[in-house]
């Protein structure tokens, strides 16, 4: 696999927060891609997950701020009830629009605009959870030529999200919970 | 469901648009704004985009439905409890000290944020002595907050809302339900003005105490920031306060050094200088 990856963006909702702490175990403090992570959640939880990224995670772990620049060595956590978008001159852009599928942050929003950026340049991760959001997301990053995961539906906590997704469109990889950190280290060390 | 633009196409017709109508949304976020427009072009089922600039371009009737559409109206009441009660304790003190009350919601959507202002405003004895000014780019949705009519949906969130604030009445007691609707009281909006007003294009128009401004910069690029954010200093008094939504900030502002932050986490500047 020859690409030159340049973001990994995580989506995840009920029951995906094990799978990206399980992830993060292999991925090392110098690793060259940045990533992004897009969970529903509820605001209260939400303070508490930088800090348990941030010690389970070699990274620098952060939430995104408008007109941010995106850099490596950074896992960027969208801001509980906005949208994120992503501009061509790879800056963050928040939007308080109307919710997609319930939710906001939406994931399908997240990987759209991800993608009309990175193009091929993009990995789409899609795990666990009770909710149709992702779907067509990830069917659009693999459109545009991006690499797609999603999480095993048999051995995700909650099957509904990638089990949803894996209807619309051929993954291009579909990962038990375990294999899914492994595999990104390995993309890159092939890169 | 295929689109057929991007980015040359969208800068062209913002450009036509301000030609032809005068709007300017030139400096808008271009991620948000492609989305929007994408969604308004799969929305009225257009066939290609040389159909949808040209309605646009010579349709003034859909050009004013694409401007409804291409802006992002929600909101909601006593958004973000904590900014309220962060207001209720640090700036309404202060307000009570001035023989008359100016405030500014610019960009206030279908007014929520101005109703809730003035909930606070009267349980500490101020409303009568204020006047809220809400002003949008956007006509329909003032016409809504005229009425100060909301869905009832909404009311058990925002009591939620309400009581986190620091709210301590009942919450229903502001407003009269009907059907799936909630009136506001008529005390609350008899000390409102609404009117419509460009930010990008518009300057001042009066003196404040406080100016609101939540979640309209997030859509526009770094130096309409900066440039708004000039406007909202000549509209303040000094020692006046500037209040924005939770993910904005006046970093990319020159007038960044003539403001002090009230508090460690909500967004709200005093004017010092
Ligand atoms: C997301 S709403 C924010 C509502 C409210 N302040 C809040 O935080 O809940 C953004 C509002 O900004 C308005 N807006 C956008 N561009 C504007 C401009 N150039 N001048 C005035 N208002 C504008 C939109 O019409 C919309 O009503």
């Amino acid at each position: 696999m020859n690409r030159d990856i340049q973001l990994i963006v995580i989506g995840g909702s009920a029951g995906s927060l094990q799978v990206i702490f399980k992830i993060f175990k292999y991925i090392p403090a110098e690793f060259p891609v940045p990533f992004l992570i897009v969970l529903h959640r509820n605001v209260n939880f939400e303070s508490a997950l930088d800090e348990l990224l941030s010690v389970k995670s070699n990274l620098k772990v952060k939430e995104v701020e408008e007109k941010e620049t995106i850099e490596s060595g950074y896992i960027y956590l969208c801001p509980a009830d906005y949208h994120v978008l992503i501009e061509k001159d790879k800056t963050f852009a928040l939007d308080y629009s109307e919710k997609i599928h319930h939710s906001r942050p939406s994931i399908d929003v997240v990987f759209k605009s991800a993608s009309a950026t990175f193009h091929e340049h993009l990995v789409g991760i899609l795990l666990s959870g009770a909710n149709a959001d992702g779907g067509d997301g990830l069917k659009i990053i693999k459109d545009n030529g991006g690499l797609t995961i999603v999480q095993d539906p048999d051995e995700s906590e909650v099957s509904y999200m990638p089990h949803h997704a894996l209807q619309k469109f051929k993954a291009d990889f579909v990962l038990e919970s375990g294999k899914i950190g492994r595999f990104i280290f390995d993309l890159n060390a092939r890169a | 469901m295929e689109i057929n633009f991007g980015d040359k196409e969208i800068d062209n017709l913002l450009n036509d648009i301000l030609d032809i109508y005068g709007y300017d949304f030139t400096e808008y976020s271009k991620a948000s704004l492609t989305r929007r427009l994408h969604r308004l072009y799969l929305m009225d089922k257009f066939k290609s985009f040389g159909d949808f600039s040209a309605r646009i371009q010579t349709d003034p009737v859909y050009f004013k439905h694409a401007v409804q559409e291409i802006s992002v109206n929600v909101t909601e009441m006593l958004r973000d409890p904590y900014f309220y009660k962060t207001v209720r304790e640090k700036i309404i003190p202060v307000l009570a000290t001035y023989p008359f009350i100016r405030i500014w919601h610019a960009g206030c959507a279908t007014g929520e944020e101005v109703y809730s202002m003035a909930i606070l405003l009267k349980e500490a004895g101020l409303l009568q002595k204020s006047l809220l000014y809400g002003t949008d780019i956007n006509p329909v949705v003032l016409e809504k907050a005229r009425k100060g009519i909301f869905p009832i949906s909404q009311m058990q969130q925002y009591s939620t809302n309400y009581l986190t604030s620091g709210g301590t009445n009942d919450f229903s007691s502001y407003y009269t339900a009907n059907y799936n609707l909630a009136k506001f009281d008529e005390s609350l909006s008899r000390r409102m003005v609404f009117s419509t007003h460009n930010l990008v294009s518009d300057s001042s128009f009066n003196s404040f105490q406080l100016i609101f401004c939540r979640n309209v910069l997030i859509y526009f690029e770094k130096d309409l920031q900066a440039k708004v954010l000039r406007v909202f200093d000549n509209s303040l008094e000094l020692f006046g306060f500037l209040a924005l939504g939770s993910k904005e900030s006046l970093r990319f502002s020159s007038i960044a050094g003539s403001y002090k932050q009230v508090d460690p986490k909500e967004k709200i500047w005093k004017k010092l200088k």
